[in-house]
């Protein structure tokens, strides 16, 4: 079966997370036709993106059981090389496939790096080494001005095939111009989706197998006779170059690349409430993960404005509702579903938790 | 019946590299301080850099004790820690607000001043401490022996901790003036060094000294060694070891509460996530001292005050890389950290 061999096998494992899927992939797929307008294509986008972000996060978080803060440090890398890419070499696919090259290069070999110290001694290093390289990184990052742009980063041209400047056809399809931003989307779900489809490639090998043992019982899996630490250094460098690779993508939709869009501390908290909310270990948490969190990133925001001003007058509600504090109530829903759904979303719906 | 094997004790002296070798570490920081001074042109910069880097070692030493004393006794690595650290700040400054301290046409006589510091640091400390009982019931109880899943809660702790800072004391960051007597510099063969970097280093001191001896001197410390050791074998002793647990987290969050007053009369400003950034350097210097040492922590704290400030003075865009590079120094000498204490659990 084509199908299934396009997925690996990974089967979703229950027909609501199934039709789910779909319907998000359709969705997905059909963004541009089925919700026309600036903002919700650009909410698309961002759930393509961050999909394939939270599944190269969920290969070391939930497959590897390795808790890493420097994820968005390797996305970072990745944007920056496209942007460096397209701003040095001008405007073409050479220069972002350039660029992009060099951001996943640069991003595996910090990585390897990075685990080459930490994992060899003890895991739990790896958290706080991760976080402390990160901070310096996203330092060092404003701080060398001239070739990133410091804290207000820089924008850059794209191809000109993806720009909207660009007339794929005269007249409209389904009400929608056919002009380059419509490209420059699928060059984006096209990249994601191709991302996506290979890491579930490798979660689902031998390789993959070997990293859930690890997780598991890494005592064990040393002694049956595999290498755990060069385990667990490969799946850190693959996971660093998937996310470097994504970020290269949002860098292009972007047309933009600056610390606050591409490096924050804030991103790295986003992508660890989508994998745990979403499920940690499969694949298919990811995509739940970020497909509700992009959603409700804007949309709960609404609700807090209309509950902050219901509340008005009483002491303390308006400011817990504030808009601004939705983080707050997103960091309770993360303690509350590590404890009670260490599965997310996909365990409780196959129904094993 | 074989005749037993050859024997002959030599009584050579150790070479002097081999009795130094064991005092390493500190001899480590006289190194540094040395390399310093040959660095930096000017004498009284040196001084000047010298206390400043010595005043912040003291600080992140108190805050990173806390850190290292719960790793060790409960094995549990508390991501949560800065969240203690920022509620310090706010509540130590707040109350010293509230007495008066720091107004400008307050009474400048300098023993009342000094007290309401005091008063605001124990106000800090003793909410800190409530809420690392809070913290440690709520938040981290469910999860003893998961080290992925406290990762993941501990810093869920901190978001929530962070955002409830806000919408307490508002989004803004806030100034802070130091009291009156503590304000201004003293010359010392023509360096200026600040009054409150002194008074920094000697609390800090004062502390690392203070905890030695709790640690080496009384029941309780022995307790909470034998408790690092092997907790099950104090517990099958007959001590309730739940207890020493809850004591020694509210320890050390009051610990990172008074750093986090300390660092905010420093810095002159508090911040909702001041804590989150200085954790980056308390990371940094409970692994290089080794997991659970107070000793190794205090070391490594000054090691990281002094390279700070001397490569912030030499080379300002490396400082913080300068303390990355430290650790990874450190860590190919000696991978388990300069003191280890807790075997790999």
């Amino acid at each position: 079966m084509f199908f299934g061999r396009l997925i690996s096998g990974d089967r979703p494992g229950s027909p609501i997370l199934a039709i789910v899927l779909i319907a998000i992939l359709l969705g997905l797929a059909f963004a541009p036709f089925l919700f026309p307008g600036t903002r919700s294509l650009d909410t698309a986008a961002r759930i393509c993106i961050f999909i394939a972000l939270a599944a190269s996060y969920d290969l070391l978080l939930g497959y590897t059981g390795i808790v890493s803060f420097a994820h968005v440090m390797f996305f970072g890398i990745g944007a920056y090389g496209a942007a460096l890419g397209l701003d040095g070499l001008g405007r073409g696919f050479g220069s972002i496939a350039i660029g992009a090259a060099g951001g996943a290069v640069a991003a595996a070999a910090l990585a390897f790096v990075i685990g080459l110290f930490s994992l060899r001694v003890r895991a739990i290093f790896f958290a706080m080494i991760t976080l402390a390289v990160a901070s310096a990184f996203a330092v060092m990052v404003s701080q060398f001005s001239d070739i990133t742009g410091g804290e207000d980063g820089f924008s850059f041209k794209v191809p000109r095939e993806l720009t909207p400047a660009f007339k794929i056809a005269d007249g409209k399809l389904f009400g929608v111009s056919l002009n380059g931003k419509l490209l420059l989307y699928y060059f984006v779900f096209t990249g994601c989706l191709v991302l996506f489809l290979a890491l579930l490639r490798v979660v689902n090998s031998p390789f993959g197998r070997v990293l859930q043992a690890i997780r598991e019982n890494d005592f064990r899996a040393e002694a049956i006779g595999f290498r755990v630490v060069r385990y667990r250094i490969a799946a850190t460098c693959l996971s660093a170059v998937a996310a470097a690779l994504a970020g290269s993508l949002f860098a292009v939709w972007l047309r933009y690349a600056g610390p606050d869009a591409v490096l924050s501390f804030e991103i790295m908290v986003d992508v660890l409430l989508m994998v745990v909310i979403g499920g940690m270990g499969t694949m298919w948490g990811a995509v739940i993960g970020a497909t509700l969190f992009v959603i409700a990133q804007s949309y709960l925001r609404e609700v807090m404005g209309a509950l902050s001003d219901a509340t008005e007058g009483a002491p303390l509600l308006p400011d817990l509702f504030n808009p601004d504090r939705w983080l707050l109530w997103l960091g309770v829903i993360f303690v509350l579903s590590v404890y009670f759904f260490p599965t997310g979303v996909v365990g409780r719906l196959r129904g094993k938790d | 019946m074989s005749l037993a094997p050859e024997h002959a004790p030599t009584m050579a002296r150790q070479s002097l590299l081999q009795r130094l070798e064991p005092h390493a570490p500190a001899l480590l920081i006289a190194a540094l301080a040395l390399a310093g001074l040959a660095l930096i042109p000017a004498l009284s910069s040196w001084i000047t850099l010298t206390v400043a880097g010595l005043a912040m070692g003291m600080m992140i030493f108190t805050i990173a004790s806390g850190m290292t004393l719960v790793f060790g006794l409960l094995d549990v690595i508390n991501f949560g820690h800065g969240a203690f650290i920022s509620v310090g700040a706010f509540v130590g400054v707040s109350a010293l607000a509230a007495l008066g301290g720091g107004a400008p046409d307050a009474d400048p006589s300098a023993l009342s001043d000094l007290t309401t510091l005091a008063l605001a640091a124990i106000a800090a400390m003793a909410a800190t401490a409530l809420m690392g009982l809070a913290f440690e019931r709520v938040i981290v109880r469910p999860v003893y022996g998961a080290h992925l899943k406290q990762i993941l809660v501990t810093m869920g702790g901190l978001i929530i901790v962070q955002q409830l800072i806000f919408v307490v004391w508002g989004p803004d960051e806030i100034h802070v003036a130091r009291p009156e007597s503590l304000k201004g510099a003293w010359t010392f063969a023509g360096a200026a060094v600040e009054k409150y970097r002194v008074m920094a280093v000697g609390l800090g001191l004062a502390l690392f000294l203070g905890l030695r001896w709790l640690m080496r001197g009384t029941k309780v410390g022995l307790l909470v060694r034998a408790g690092v050791e092997n907790g099950e074998m104090v517990e099958a002793l007959g001590y309730d070891i739940r207890r020493l647990f809850i004591a020694v987290f509210m320890a050390g969050s009051a610990l990172a509460g008074l750093g986090g007053v300390m660092w905010g009369l420093y810095q002159e400003v508090i911040t909702a996530h001041m804590g989150g950034d200085i954790m980056v350097m308390v990371f940094i210097v409970v692994i290089i001292g080794g997991l659970g040492s107070v000793e190794g922590c205090f070391i490594g704290a000054l090691l990281i005050g002094l390279l700070y400030n001397y490569v912030a003075f030499l080379a300002p865009k490396a400082a913080l890389v300068s303390n990355i590079g430290l650790m990874v120094a450190i860590l190919m000498w000696r991978p388990q950290g300069m003191f280890p204490v807790v075997k790999a659990k």
